[in-house]
C-alpha cells in the first residue's frame, strides 16, 4: 500500500520527528515498500482468531504497596540536559 | 425558548496508596521537586512497570461501593502523546477493559427527590508530573514527583441536569471515596479533580447538543460557577445562531471565566494499544471478597445510623455523614461532648461557616473533636454562655493544642450562676429602666415575651457576658411580674 | 589462552593455573590489538575490569567463587551498566551513563564475572548487520568486507575473534541467532520471560529477550545459568524454577524427534546452504535422532506480522527519548515542538526513524485494525502452528539464515531485503519460543548456522542437542584467520 506525503508528514509530527522535503521523498519509497511487505497480512483468514498481545498466556503479578525507592535525584539529574533547583528545564510550555 | 442542560462528569481521584502505581516510589505530597521520581518514574531506558496491588484493591472497593461490575480481567493500554510532564511519552491507562464496569450513585436533591446517576465505568491510570510555569530564563520547570501516582478515573453517564445536581453528585462521590479511605479528597492539592462535560438542548429534544469539556476544576464552588457560566455561554451562542464547537476549555475560578485551550497542531491521535510491558490483570473472587470485607461504612448507611443512634434530623444526618472527615469529627466531638444535637449544630453552623469563609478544607480544620467536645460539655453544664462559647471557639481556631478549660480560666469566661450576684445585677440594671418596666407591665403576655429581650442585652453587658442567661431570665421574670 | 572456552577458563581459574587478572589483561590486550579494524566494542572498561579481576582473585582465595568468578566477558551495549556508558548504538544515548544496572548485568556482577566492555550493535537493536550503529559498523572476523549480522553483531564478532570468550546479546527477531550463525558461534534466545528485561533497553517489549553468545553450547549453558530467573522488577518475567543447564548436556539424543518445516526448505535456499544444513541433520540421525517433515503453514506471514508489531511497540518504547531527562537534546531549541522534533530527528538514525514512523502509522486511527490488530491475530496463527508441530516433534531444525554473511553496504539501501534476513528466525520471537543457532559448516569459507527451535522452556534440551552435536563435530572450533 502506498503512503502519501501528507500521511508521512502527519505521522512524523505525531512521532515528533522532523522530516525535510528530501527525506519525505525517500520515506515515501521506503515506507511504501515496507507497507507493501506487511500488506501480505491481509491474505490471512483471521476471522476465528483472537489477537495475541503476549507470547505467554500469563497474568500480571501485583506488587505489594511498599516503598522500595529512595531519592537519587542528584545521580539522575547529573545526566540530564538541563536542570535548575531540582527541576528539569524545557522550552516554555504554553497551555 | 426553554433550554435543558446536560452534564456528565469525569473525576480523577488520586488513590491513597503508599507508592506509585508502577513503582515503589513514595507518593507523599509536598516533597522537594523530583525527589520522588525513581528510574521507573523518570522512564529511564530499560526500566519496567510492575503494578501496585493496593491500587487494584482500592479500585475494586470503589466498584463495590457504587454497585458496579468488577472486571475479572482488565488490561492496561498505552495512550501515546508527547508532553514534558509525561516521561514515557505515553500514559499507561485502561481503555477497552477497565477494572470497574457500569454502576450507579443515588443522590438526594434539595427538594428531597432522589435521583440516580449512572457510572459508565472507572479505570486505573497513572498521573502525570507538573509543569511549573514560573520563569526559569524563559524555560518551564518539570517536577515528576506526581508522575505515576495512581488515579482512578470515574466517568459518569450524562445524567445530571443542573449545576446544583452536579455538585450534589460530586459531593456525594467525594464522600464515598473519602469514606472508603481510597482518596484523601483534598481538592486544593489536586487529589480529586473534576472535568465537566456540558451541553444544552431545547427542552423536549432527545438528541444531545454538542458538548464542551472543561478540565481540572478543583473546588465544588468553581464547578458550580463554571457550569452556570458555560451553560450561559452556550445558550447565548445558540440564540445567536452560532454552533457550539466540541472543544476542551480551561476555567479560571478567580475571574470566573473560561477559554478554549490552544488548538493543538494536529488532531489528537492517541494510538492506544495494549501495554506489552504489563500483562492482563486477573482479579479472582477471593480478591473481591477480601475488598468487600474491607469496605467501611459508606455515607448512606452512616446517615441512617446517625439518625437512629444520635436522634439527628434527616437533614443534619445527611450533612454530617457525607464527608468522612466531617462524620469522623462529629463522632469524636460527641464522644467527648455527649450532646449530639449541640455537636451537630456547632459543626454545621459555626465550624462549617468558618471553614467556608476561610476557604479551608475540613482536612485542615484547626479544631479537634476533643476540643469541640470539651466546649460542648462546658456549654451543656452551664459553664459557658453562647457568647462565651463563641469566644473560646475563636481562641481554639487560632491556637494550637489549647485546652478549653484553661482558655475559660484565662479569659475569665466562666458563666456566673450565683443567684444572689445575678439578682444584684438585675436590680442595678432595672433601676435605670423605668420606662421599659412600665411598658412591660402594660403589655399582654405575648408582647411581654418580646419585650424581655430588651432587658437581656443590658444584663449581659453588665455581667461582661458571663451571666447565665437562663438564670437572668428567671430572676427578671420574677422581678418584673411582681 | 583465548582459544579456551568459558568452561575451560573456569576450570583453569579453579585449579589455579591462571588468575583473573592475567586473563583480563590477556583479553584486554587482544581487544587493543584487533578491535581497531573489527570495531566490536563501543566502550571498553579496562580499569574497572582489572579492579574487578583483582576482587575476583581475592574472592576465589576466600573460597566463595562461582564458575564465573574471574571469567571475562562482554555485554551488548543494550544492557544498562551502572556508571558505564550505555549507548544502544545510538547518538541519542551517546553520553548516557545509567545510574543503575540491568538485572542481567547485576547477575553477572554478583557471579563475579568480569565485564570488559560494551559491544557494538545496530541502533536500538534495529537491524541485521550492525551497520546502523552510530559508532560505525562492526566487521565480521571471517571476511574483511562482510557484515557480522545483527543486531548483536559486536558480541558475535568479538566472541568469534576470541576477544572475549562470551558475550550477552538480545534477540527480537533473530538478533542473537543470525549474527551467531554469520560469525560461526553458538547463540541462544531463551523462551520469552526466561531472562529479565529490566534494564535492557526496549525495542519491542513483547518480542525482546536477552540471551547468550559463546563458542560452545556448554558455555551458553553456563551463561544461561547466570542470566535466567524470575525478576520482580519485570512483570513479564516468569516465576519458574531454573534448572542447571549444564546438567543435562550429556544426555544421549537417541529417540530425539526432529521436525523439518517444509516452508523453511524451499528453492529460495541456495543448494550450498541446503547441503550444509542437511548434512548437520544427518549427523543428528547418526546420533540417534529421527527426522520428519512438518508444516508451519503461516510461516510466510511471520515477517509481515513482525514488521507491524515490532515497529508499533518500538514507536511507543522510543517516545521516552525526548531530550528532557537524559540523552541527546538538540542545540538551541526554539520552542518545545522544535526541541522534540529536532532532538529526535538528529538523535535517531535512519532505520530507527523508519520503524518509528511505520509503527506510528500502524497504530494510527483508521489503520489500527488493518495493521496492528491483524498482525496480532496472525501472530496467534503462527504460535498455533508451533503448538501443533510440537505435538509430534521435540525440536524443529532449519537454517538460521538464508545465506552466509553478506557484503557490507549490500542491503543498507533497501530495508525490505534487510528484513528478509530474519525470515527463519522471526517466528520464534512472535511465538515466544526458545531457539538456538550453532555452527554447522561453511559455505564459501563463511560459517553457516543450524537453528534448533524448542518448545516453551526447553532451553536445556536445545543446549543438550547442540552440545551433543559439538561433541561429534568440530565446526564450532573453527576460528577465523
Amino acid at each position: 500500500m502506498a503512503i502519501s506525503r501528507l500521511e508521512i508528514e502527519k505521522v512524523a509530527l505525531l512521532a515528533r520527528i522532523r522530516v525535510d522535503e528530501t527525506q519525505v521523498t525517500a520515506l515515501e519509497k521506503d515506507l511504501g515498500n515496507i507497507l507493501g511487505l506487511v500488506d501480505q497480512l491481509q491474505a490471512a483468514d483471521t476471522s476465528q482468531t483472537e489477537p495475541m498481545a503476549h507470547p505467554l498466556d500469563a497474568v500480571q503479578r501485583l506488587r505489594p504497596d511498599t516503598i522500595t525507592e529512595i531519592s537519587q535525584r542528584d545521580a539522575f539529574q547529573a545526566i540530564a540536559p538541563s536542570t535548575e533547583d531540582g527541576l528539569y528545564l524545557v522550552p516554555r510550555v504554553i497551555e | 425558548m426553554q433550554w435543558e442542560t446536560v452534564i456528565g462528569l469525569e473525576i480523577h481521584a488520586q488513590l491513597a496508596t503508599m507508592t506509585k502505581i508502577f513503582s515503589g516510589t513514595s507518593t507523599a505530597y509536598g516533597a522537594e521537586p523530583n525527589t520522588q521520581a525513581s528510574a521507573v518514574d523518570l522512564a529511564m531506558p530499560g526500566t519496567l512497570p510492575v503494578a501496585n496491588e493496593q491500587a487494584f484493591r482500592y479500585a475494586v472497593m470503589f466498584g463495590l461501593a457504587v454497585d458496579a461490575e468488577i472486571a475479572r480481567r482488565s488490561v492496561f493500554e498505552r495512550k501515546n502523546y508527547f508532553y514534558p510532564d509525561l516521561p514515557k511519552g505515553y500514559q499507561t491507562t485502561q481503555l477497552e477493559k477497565p477494572i470497574v464496569g457500569p454502576g450507579h450513585v443515588d443522590i438526594e436533591l434539595e427538594d428531597g427527590t432522589k435521583k440516580r446517576v449512572r457510572i459508565h465505568h472507572a479505570h486505573l491510570e497513572e498521573d502525570a508530573g507538573k509543569s511549573l510555569h514560573e520563569d526559569y530564563h524563559g524555560m518551564t520547570g518539570i517536577d515528576l514527583n506526581r508522575a505515576g501516582t495512581p488515579l482512578i478515573e470515574i466517568v459518569t453517564e450524562p445524567d445530571m441536569r443542573t449545576a446544583e445536581e452536579a455538585v450534589i453528585f460530586a459531593r456525594k462521590l467525594h464522600g464515598i471515596v473519602t469514606s472508603l479511605g481510597i482518596c484523601d479528597g483534598d481538592m486544593s492539592q489536586g487529589s480529586m479533580r473534576f472535568d465537566v462535560n456540558v451541553s444544552v438542548r431545547p427542552a423536549g429534544q432527545e438528541a444531545f447538543g454538542t458538548r464542551t469539556e472543561t478540565k481540572n476544576l478543583n473546588s465544588f464552588r468553581f464547578m458550580e460557577q463554571c457550569i452556570h457560566q458555560e451553560v450561559e455561554r452556550q445558550i447565548d451562542l445558540l440564540m445567536d445562531g452560532v454552533a457550539i464547537i466540541q472543544e476542551t476549555r480551561l476555567y479560571d475560578g478567580e475571574s470566573n471565566r473560561s477559554r478554549s485551550m490552544r488548538t493543538k497542531e494536529e488532531a489528537n491521535d492517541y494510538r492506544y494499544f495494549p501495554c506489552p510491558d504489563l500483562l492482563p490483570v486477573v482479579i479472582d473472587e477471593d480478591f473481591i471478597e477480601d475488598a468487600r470485607r474491607k469496605l467501611p461504612e459508606l455515607p448512606d448507611a452512616r446517615k441512617k445510623r446517625f439518625q437512629a443512634e444520635y436522634g439527628l434530623s434527616e437533614y443534619d444526618a445527611s450533612q454530617l455523614s457525607n464527608n468522612a472527615q466531617m462524620a469522623w469529627l462529629f463522632e469524636e466531638t460527641v464522644r467527648h461532648g455527649k450532646d449530639a444535637k449541640l455537636a451537630a449544630n456547632w459543626l454545621l453552623g459555626e465550624l462549617s461557616a468558618r471553614l467556608n469563609s476561610e476557604d479551608r478544607n475540613i482536612l485542615d480544620c484547626p479544631v479537634t473533636g476533643a476540643q469541640l467536645g470539651a466546649l460542648i460539655l462546658r456549654i451543656s453544664d452551664g459553664t459557658l454562655s453562647s457568647t462565651g462559647a463563641r469566644k473560646i471557639f475563636d481562641a481554639l481556631w487560632v491556637s494550637d493544642d489549647a485546652s478549653v478549660d484553661a482558655l475559660i480560666e484565662a479569659k475569665g469566661l466562666t458563666q456566673v450562676s450565683d443567684t444572689a450576684a445575678l439578682e444584684r445585677i438585675v436590680d442595678d440594671v432595672l433601676a435605670n429602666m423605668g420606662d421599659q418596666i412600665a411598658q412591660y407591665q402594660e403589655a399582654d403576655e405575648k408582647k411581654r415575651k418580646k419585650l424581655m429581650g430588651g432587658f437581656m442585652g443590658p444584663l449581659m453587658k453588665a455581667s461582661n457576658g458571663q451571666g447565665n442567661p437562663k438564670l437572668f431570665n428567671e430572676i427578671l421574670r420574677k422581678k418584673l411580674d411582681q | 589462552m583465548h582459544d579456551k572456552t568459558v568452561a575451560e577458563l573456569s576450570r583453569d581459574l579453579a585449579e589455579g593455573h591462571v588468575s583473573s587478572v592475567q586473563l583480563t589483561e590477556h583479553f584486554l590486550d587482544r581487544i587493543q590489538e584487533h578491535d581497531g579494524h573489527l570495531n566490536c566494542f563501543i566502550t571498553l572498561d579496562g580499569d574497572q575490569a582489572l579492579n574487578r579481576a583483582r576482587e575476583a582473585d581475592e574472592r576465589r582465595k576466600q573460597g566463595n567463587a562461582t564458575p564465573w568468578t574471574g571469567v571475562p566477558f562482554a555485554h551488548k551495549d543494550i544492557f544498562c551498566t551502572e556508571g558505564v556508558l550505555t549507548t544502544c548504538g545510538s547518538k541519542m544515548l551517546a553520553n548516557f551513563s545509567p545510574p543503575y544496572n540491568a538485572t542481567v548485568a547485576q547477575r553477572f556482577l554478583d557471579a563475579g564475572a568480569i565485564c570488559l566492555g560494551k559491544t557494538n550493535m545496530d541502533e536500538f537493536a534495529m537491524g541485521s548487520s550492525t551497520e546502523s550503529s552510530y559508532f560505525g559498523a562492526t566487521t565480521n572476523p571471517w571476511g574483511s568486507n562482510r557484515v557480522p549480522g545483527g543486531s548483536s553483531g559486536g558480541s558475535a564478532a568479538s566472541v568469534a575473534a576470541r576477544l572475549v570468550p562470551a558475550a550477552t546479546g538480545t534477540d527480537t527477531g533473530g538478533s542473537i541467532r543470525q549474527p551467531a550463525a554469520m560469525c560461526g558461534i553458538t547463540g541462544l534466545k531463551p523462551t520469552y520471560g526466561r531472562v529479565s528485561r529490566y534494564g535492557m533497553i526496549a525495542f519491542a517489549s513483547s518480542l525482546d529477550q536477552g540471551g547468550t553468545m559463546a563458542r560452545t553450547a556448554e558455555d551458553n549453558a553456563m551463561m544461561l545459568n547466570v542470566m535466567a530467573g524470575f525478576d520482580p522488577r519485570d512483570s513479564t518475567s516468569i516465576n519458574r524454577e531454573v534448572p542447571d543447564y549444564t546438567a543435562s548436556l550429556n544426555e544421549p539424543l537417541a529417540g530425539l524427534k526432529i521436525g523439518l518445516p517444509r516452508e523453511y526448505f524451499t528453492e529460495q535456499l541456495s543448494p550450498a546452504m541446503d547441503r550444509v544444513v542437511r548434512e548437520a541433520i544427518r549427523e543428528y540421525e547418526a546420533l540417534g535422532a529421527t527426522v520428519k517433515d512438518i508444516s508451519l503453514p503461516h510461516a510466510d506471514l511471520a515477517i509481515a506480522a513482525y514488521y507491524v508489531i515490532a515497529p508499533a511497540e518500538a514507536s511507543a518504547n522510543l517516545s521516552r527519548f525526548d531530550g528532557v531527562r537524559y540523552g541527546y537534546r538538540c542545540e538551541n531549541p526554539e520552542d518545545l515542538l522544535d526541541m522534540y522534533t529536532r532532538t529526535r530527528a538528529e538523535g535517531f538514525g535512519r532505520e530507527v526513524k523508519r520503524r518509528i514512523l511505520v509503527g506510528t502509522y500502524a497504530l494510527s486511527a483508521g489503520y489500527f485494525d488493518a495493521y496492528y490488530l491483524k498482525a496480532q491475530k496472525v501472530r496467534r496463527l503462527i504460535q498455533q502452528d508451533f503448538i501443533e508441530a510440537f505435538k509430534d516433534v521435540d525440536v524443529i531444525m532449519s537454517p538460521t539464515t538464508p545465506s552466509p554473511a553478506f557484503v557490507q553496504g549490500e542491503k543498507t539501501d533497501d530495508p525490505v531485503t534487510m528484513y528478509l534476513e530474519d525470515i527463519f528466525t522471526i517466528s520464534t520471537n512472535l511465538a515466544g519460543l526458545p531457539a538456538l543457532s550453532l555452527p554447522a559448516g561453511l559455505v564459501d569459507n563463511l560459517p553457516v548456522g543450524l537453528q534448533i527451535i524448542g518448545d516453551y522452556f526447553a532451553e536445556a534440551r536445545l543446549l543438550n542437542a547442540a552440545h551433543q552435536f559439538q561433541q561429534a563435530t568440530d565446526w564450532h572450533r573453527l576460528a577465523p584467520k
